[in-house]
């Protein structure tokens, strides 16, 4: 039986030492991990669009290019906006990091499989949109190497984290889309 | 003579980014249209103006979100089919306040050659407003740059969605023989 990750641990632990770090949460289950991992002003809680959480943040990404942008993201999210990977590739920014948990099912709605649980490799389908070195891990052992590289701006970077199924404790942050903007922008902005 | 009328730089596309300069737009991203042309072009070649070709009209949303909460300025460039694409994610700005501009070159409306255009070019506008944008239109090619400013002015100031409708009579026929 294959090795898969803890996702609040590896969230957490990816997320040790951000300082500078811009991070955006895509629907459903990220948001209760990123949430988890501790609340912060410049978490953006992308609640719904389902789908728009990568280009969300290559938007931040191309407007703060000195800051590391990571993107914690569901493969359903994913799935639903595969395109953000070609359109991210044309731009490639070095500070960008799309970090997405795979645990092949839409948790939200019942556990229904996702296409990556049909055979979608998402890292393969990344690298021939163009973003090159996008890889899947299932192993602990690497999450210390990719907390680095998340927050290092070296080049757009692609991780697909496979996740254990199942489901952890609802730890739910701000709904309200116009605060979390706000905060964002004014944290951003001291 | 080329007749192919819809890819020169018009006037009105010239008055258009006169209005992204003079409203600091620091980004423009796009599902190419063939009456965006001339505008695109000019963007393109503007230093201080990004660009971004999109696979499909939502993800400028999306795009346009995040450049905002990193402090960008931008407008989207679509043809009224893609309004239709992109009703679902006008979520964000709605709930978090973020300003949008839309413009949408209309099809479906003036000698319309392909009938696949005209059930979004009809419902862009209507659809637009359901969404709560507020919508404007501009008819002759000396209102649009007026237009497109007082569009961009409303959006940034009052943190709207916006949206302004460019006539299909404004690109002219396009010459389906060549």
């Amino acid at each position: 039986m294959s090795k898969l990750l803890e996702r609040r641990s590896v969230v957490a632990q990816l997320l040790k030492g951000r300082n500078e770090t811009l991070v955006v949460a895509g629907l459903g289950s990220p948001i209760y991990d990123v949430f988890a991992a501790g609340d912060n002003d410049l978490n953006f809680y992308d609640w719904g669009a389902m789908g728009s959480a990568a280009m969300v943040g290559l938007g931040l990404a191309l407007a703060q290019p000195s800051r590391p942008v990571v993107v914690f993201t569901g493969d359903g999210e994913m799935l639903m906006g595969l395109g953000a990977f070609s359109t991210i590739a044309q731009h490639r920014p070095p500070n960008l990091s799309i970090v997405i948990l795979d645990n092949e099912q839409y948790a939200e709605t019942g556990m229904q499989q996702t296409a990556t649980g049909f055979g979608t490799d998402l890292a393969a389908v990344a690298r021939a949109c163009g973003l090159e070195g996008a890889a899947t891990f299932n192993d602990a052992g690497d999450m210390e190497g990719l907390r680095e590289r998340v927050h290092a701006c070296r080049g757009t970077l692609v991780a697909v984290l496979k996740i254990e199924p199942g489901d952890q404790p609802r730890t739910v942050p701000e709904r309200d889309g116009a605060v979390i903007a706000e905060r964002f922008i004014k944290a951003l902005q001291v | 003579m080329t007749a192919d009328l819809d890819q020169a730089v018009r006037p009105w596309q010239k008055d258009i980014h006169a209005a992204f300069k003079a409203s600091n737009v620091g980004h423009v991203s796009y599902v190419p249209d063939g009456g965006h042309r001339g505008l695109i072009g000019l963007c393109a070649k503007d230093p201080s103006i990004g660009t971004t070709v999109l696979t499909t009209e939502e993800e400028g949303v999306a795009l346009s979100a995040g450049l905002w909460l990193g402090g960008v300025r931008s407008v989207l460039l679509m043809q009224s089919s893609g309004v239709g694409n992109c009703l679902n994610l006008f979520t964000l700005a709605e709930n978090c306040r973020i300003p949008l501009v839309l413009l949408v070159t209309m099809r479906g409306e003036f000698a319309e050659y392909i009938p696949w255009q005209i059930p979004m070019g009809k419902r862009a506008g209507a659809a637009l407003e359901l969404m709560g944008f507020d919508v404007m239109r501009a008819d002759t090619p000396e209102s649009v740059g007026d237009i497109c400013s007082g569009a961009l002015d409303q959006a940034f100031f009052s943190k709207r969605c916006v949206a302004v409708l460019l006539s299909q009579r404004l690109i002219g026929r396009k010459n389906w023989s060549k």
